[in-house]
């Protein structure tokens, strides 16, 4: 059981209003990710949520109890933090056992559960090593070890991969999923990282300014962004917006086009440009050129579509992938007026 | 210093400064060592040549020199007990978030610039006075008889006073650990259920092993040779209950006029505080390293 409700929750640290008002609901067994840019108060979400800070104004419920006003370790919670924090001078044994011995449980137990955790997570050569003796990313499998054997009715996770390098961050998302799978834990799951958001999300709430833009599946966001900023947050790379003429020409002050619904051609095509630069990826090149008429536009094309810069090409827009957006910037749906 | 290349340059700029130390040290301890084996008594200069061990025998059978050393201890001891577990109680005070926090912590830093005879005159005089100090007051307020602390409780007069002045650093040292420690962390071991007392023995006193480890080497050095306060306070009385090491000296040398049987008075006490040294690298040293 782990489902949380958040009720009209607002926090403001002296004059700043962090978060003006915020009503959520979380399932129990779902994997939620807050995604939104740096310093759009996802971490003071969080730590809302685990009680680390008092709200200002609203209720929190976990399992439809009233826990607003109770204590961190009252909530049957667990928090991953960024930096890990693992007790330096326990070792992996006694760090993810710290919990069950503050909950004093008996040492047998403790080593049983502490064992078993280290086995799920691979760590159990590395049990009498200190976390100073260990790399980025088996530390962040501590910590999270640490936060499993308290099995708790849902995790919260602040950013846990953003302190790993690439190759090993794909790793551990899958980890995660994986142990998501696993569990069917209840899981929430901080990052500004849109692609951890699309890749591990059930329900993804996008967050500005303190405020949820949008709440839903990866893909409903994909396909139907509710307006401008979740269009251009969500998707990589980002969704082209283009005003003016064109925009007018189909109802709307905006339309945007994702680079990999346009159509590229050497030959012919609506819009004519010349690339600037072309990223190569293997599978896919990223073409960025400057649209005559327009300015700067992204488009994905295949690897085999071969061009430098300087070259010039022709695009023409996959009109039911297009996306509008009237003055205030709300999307307007996508059925189009052909032109 | 990774290479040999740059391991040699290393030595060889670090020579002079050591050799600077070694000579610094070396000489006055050879000094004292030589004096120690003479006959050397400004009373009497038409005795004088080489004494052999008479001038430790004769510091050695001094009817003051166990409980001197003894003395030593306790005041050591007693001062290392009431700065640590001080430092640490208002150390964790000054970490919280207060009003006026600046000016409170200049106000707990400033007796440590007080200059000792001053500190002990001032707790001599207007604090500890059985006539007209504060403690009296505050005893007569209670109807109580004020407390003659220099004649009734000397050794534990000078501790205090010592103290009070070695609190400020003690706290200081403290202090910085405390607030070197990472938040997460201590929001971790919240939210793993650890109340404050928990907290304080899994996470915090660890986190301050080395710095405890630092103010108890810094301040034994300072401790052992303990010595204004004394002076001006109870003056090693009354009898020998307030005479350390080093107060035994100065009244032999300078009280006795005899220089011989100080020095030997000194090459005891550096063994003694070597000594100490040992026992204190053994017993806490380990925390310094990593
Ligand atoms: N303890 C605090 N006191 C004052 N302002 C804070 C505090 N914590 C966060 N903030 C402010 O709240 C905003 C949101 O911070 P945060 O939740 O950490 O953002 P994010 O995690 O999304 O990057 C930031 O503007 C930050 O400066
Ligand atoms: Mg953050």
């Amino acid at each position: 059981m782990g489902s949380i409700t958040l009720r009209h929750v607002s926090k403001t640290f002296g004059e700043a209003k962090v978060i003006p008002d915020i009503n959520l609901e979380i399932n129990d067994g779902e994997f939620v990710v807050f995604v939104g840019p740096s310093g759009c108060g996802k971490s003071t979400l969080l730590r809302l949520i685990a009680g680390l800070e008092d709200v200002s104004g609203g209720q929190i419920l976990i399992n439809g109890k009233e826990v607003t006003a109770a204590a961190p370790a009252a909530r049957g919670l667990a928090m991953v933090f960024q930096s890990y924090a693992l007790y330096p001078h326990m070792t992996v044994r006694n760090n993810i056992g710290f919990p069950l011995k503050m909950a004093k449980m008996d040492k047998a137990a403790i080593d049983k559960k502490v064992e078993a955790a280290a086995n799920v997570l691979n760590l159990t050569d590395y049990l009498e090593r200190r976390p100073s003796q260990l790399s980025g990313g088996q530390r962040q499998r501590v910590a999270i070890g640490r936060a499993i054997v308290r099995e708790p009715s849902a995790f919260l996770f602040d950013e846990p991969l953003s302190n790993l390098d690439a190759a090993l961050r794909g790793t551990m998302r899958l980890e995660i999923s994986d142990l998501h799978n696993q569990l069917k834990t209840t899981m929430v799951y901080v990052t500004h990282d849109q692609i951890e958001a699309m890749t591990m999300a059930d329900k993804i709430v996008v967050l500005n300014r303190g405020n949820i833009e949008q709440v839903g599946s990866p893909l409903e966001l994909y396909k139907s962004p509710r307006n401008l900023f979740v269009a251009g947050f969500i998707g990589s790379p980002r969704m082209n917006f283009i005003e003016g003429a064109y925009a007018q020409s189909r109802n709307a002050k905006t339309v945007g086009v994702r680079p990999e619904h346009l159509i590229l051609s050497k030959e012919s095509g609506l819009w004519t440009g010349t690339v600037t630069v072309a990223e190569h990826l293997g599978a896919d090149t990223f073409l960025h050129a400057n649209v005559d008429g327009f300015g700067p536009i992204t488009a994905r094309v295949d690897g085999e579509f071969g061009v430098k810069h300087g070259d010039r090409v022709y695009m023409t827009p996959d009109e039911s992938k297009l996306h509008r957006f009237d003055d205030k910037g709300l999307a307007l749906g996508n059925a189009v007026v052909a032109a | 210093m990774a290479t040999q290349n740059t391991k040699t340059l290393a030595r060889l700029m670090m020579a002079p400064s050591v050799l600077l130390l070694l000579v610094w040290m070396i000489v006055p301890l050879a000094m004292t060592l030589w004096f120690s084996f003479q006959n050397y008594n400004l009373l009497d200069p038409s005795s004088d040549g080489f004494a052999g061990f008479f001038n430790y025998e004769f510091f050695y059978t001094d009817p003051a020199f166990f409980q001197s050393i003894w003395n030593t201890l306790v005041i050591v001891g007693g001062v290392l007990l009431i700065t640590v577990v001080g430092g640490i109680a208002i150390g964790l005070l000054l970490d919280q978030p207060i009003f006026g926090q600046g000016i409170v912590r200049i106000l707990v830093i400033s007796p440590f610039f007080v200059m000792p005879p001053v500190a002990a005159l001032i707790w001599k005089n207007l604090i500890m006075h059985p006539g007209y100090g504060v403690f009296a007051d505050i005893a007569n307020l209670l109807g109580l008889q004020p407390v003659d602390w220099f004649a009734q409780y000397p050794l534990f007069s000078i501790v205090i006073i010592v103290a009070w002045q070695w609190l400020p650093f003690a706290t200081l040292i403290l202090l910085t650990a405390l607030q070197s420690l990472d938040s997460e962390q201590k929001e971790a071991a919240e939210m793993d259920g650890a109340n404050f007392f928990n907290r304080f023995i899994y996470l915090v006193l660890p986190h301050l092993a080395r710095s405890i480890t630092v103010v108890i080497l810094i301040q034994t050095i300072f401790l052992l040779g303990v010595y204004a306060e004394i002076l001006v306070t109870t003056n090693g009385g009354p009898g020998y209950a307030s005479t350390n090491i080093a107060f035994l000296i100065y009244r032999t040398a300078l009280l006795g006029y005899d220089v011989g049987g100080a020095s030997a008075g000194g090459i005891i006490a550096v063994i003694l505080a070597n000594i100490v040294a040992i026992f204190l690298m053994r017993a806490v040293g380990k925390n310094l390293d990593r």
